[in-house]
């Protein structure tokens, strides 16, 4: 649920990156957090276990620019992958604007992420949304590693409406931005269509 | 419609900035601040600056799921007021309306009771700014700053 606020002339945007555990949500965010501009960013905040998984959430709240005099502004977010966080990941995707699905590329998770994909339907319906109607993109992560699949195949088991998608290595920084690009400008159109939040 | 999108006016913001600031000088608060539930600063008053509002916010909003979280297991409906006691610092949270977050941050130069009796007042008048929003927003005749914005304002922003 996006939020417009007249008078500081801001358009506020909530994006969720989902995905199954370790497939590189918080190193997304991390990357983004590193290569942006000071001015342009907030704190990032990691609610995570001590061993560094992710509990709760990662935040990062990034200004990206005006448009006709509004300045835009993402609220980034990534849920827990683990599989017994599921409440949590139902609470952190509330008032979602667009999501980013974060696939692992390695053979050995494509059941991993047919689950997460599914999982991921099932809580947006949970709240009245449809996957097939709120802005999202498809980064297939960990193109480094070995092991993996192709991305055509990648694309037909995850991507069968083929949205935008993009290869990436998240350690490096490689498909970052482009993805990130990619679901905001995703959610903006959506926003000037008069949409917003895949429920409507 | 599930989740109406949330906007804020001119007119409604000066009556809820009007209401959060009397709250501080009342309540004899370090800070005030009010959020919606998905964690956006809406209006905040008081020693603000050594604050990072941005991630209180977010921070807030999320500690407001997981309770509500715990209260649907157990079959409540929300646990509508929460407290936490530091050393220094204090911080009273209540929900108002179900919709947005109204947070005191205080400290031992006033007490829990006189916070708890302020935060009751102002919730209520809050409720009815937020309603009198929500009626405006829903109106179909509402305008929204995007249908001016083009494809291409889209793409520039995007443009290195």
């Amino acid at each position: 649920m996006s939020f417009i606020n007249y008078l500081s002339r801001e358009i506020n945007c909530k994006i969720v990156y989902y995905g199954p555990g370790l497939c590189g949500k918080t190193t997304n965010l991390q990357h983004i957090y590193n290569k942006t501009n000071p001015e342009a960013k907030g704190k990032m905040i990691s609610l995570a276990t001590e061993t560094e998984r992710t509990l709760f959430f990662d935040f990062l709240p990034l200004a990206l620019g005006e448009i006709r005099g509004f300045k835009t502004r993402f609220h980034l977010y990534t849920v827990p992958g683990q599989v017994f966080y599921d409440a949590s990941r139902k609470l952190i995707l509330k008032g979602v604007d667009g999501v980013v699905f974060v696939a692992d590329s390695q053979i050995a998770r494509m059941e991993a992420n047919i689950e997460s994909m599914e999982n991921l339907r099932t809580n947006l319906a949970e709240q009245g949304y449809s996957l097939d109607k709120l802005p999202h993109v498809i980064q297939y992560n960990k193109r480094d590693m070995p092991g993996i699949a192709s991305v055509e195949e990648l694309r037909q088991i995850l991507n069968p409406n083929g949205v935008p998608d993009f290869g990436a290595v998240a350690t490096t920084g490689e498909g970052v931005f482009e993805t990130l690009k990619a679901i905001a400008k995703l959610v903006l159109t959506e926003l000037k269509r008069g949409g917003g939040a895949g429920g409507r | 419609m599930a989740n109406p999108q949330m906007v804020m006016y001119e007119e409604e913001f000066n009556l809820i900035q009007g209401i959060v600031d009397r709250l501080v000088r009342e309540a004899n608060a370090q800070v005030v601040f009010i959020i919606d539930k998905n964690g956006q600063l809406i209006a905040a008053s008081g020693e603000t600056d050594q604050l990072d509002t941005t991630s209180l916010a977010s921070l807030t909003a999320g500690n407001i799921a997981a309770t509500g979280g715990i209260a649907k297991l157990l079959r409540e409906n929300e646990f509508t007021t929460q407290f936490h006691e530091g050393e220094r610092a204090n911080i009273h949270i209540q929900l108002v309306g179900n919709r947005v977050i109204l947070v005191v941050i205080f400290d031992n130069k006033t007490s829990l009771g006189l916070v708890r009796l302020r935060v009751k007042k102002a919730s209520e008048e809050l409720n009815g700014i937020f309603e009198q929003l929500l009626a405006k927003v829903q109106d179909p005749d509402h305008e929204t700053p995007f249908a001016e914005i083009t494809d291409d304002d889209i793409d520039n922003l995007f443009n290195d």
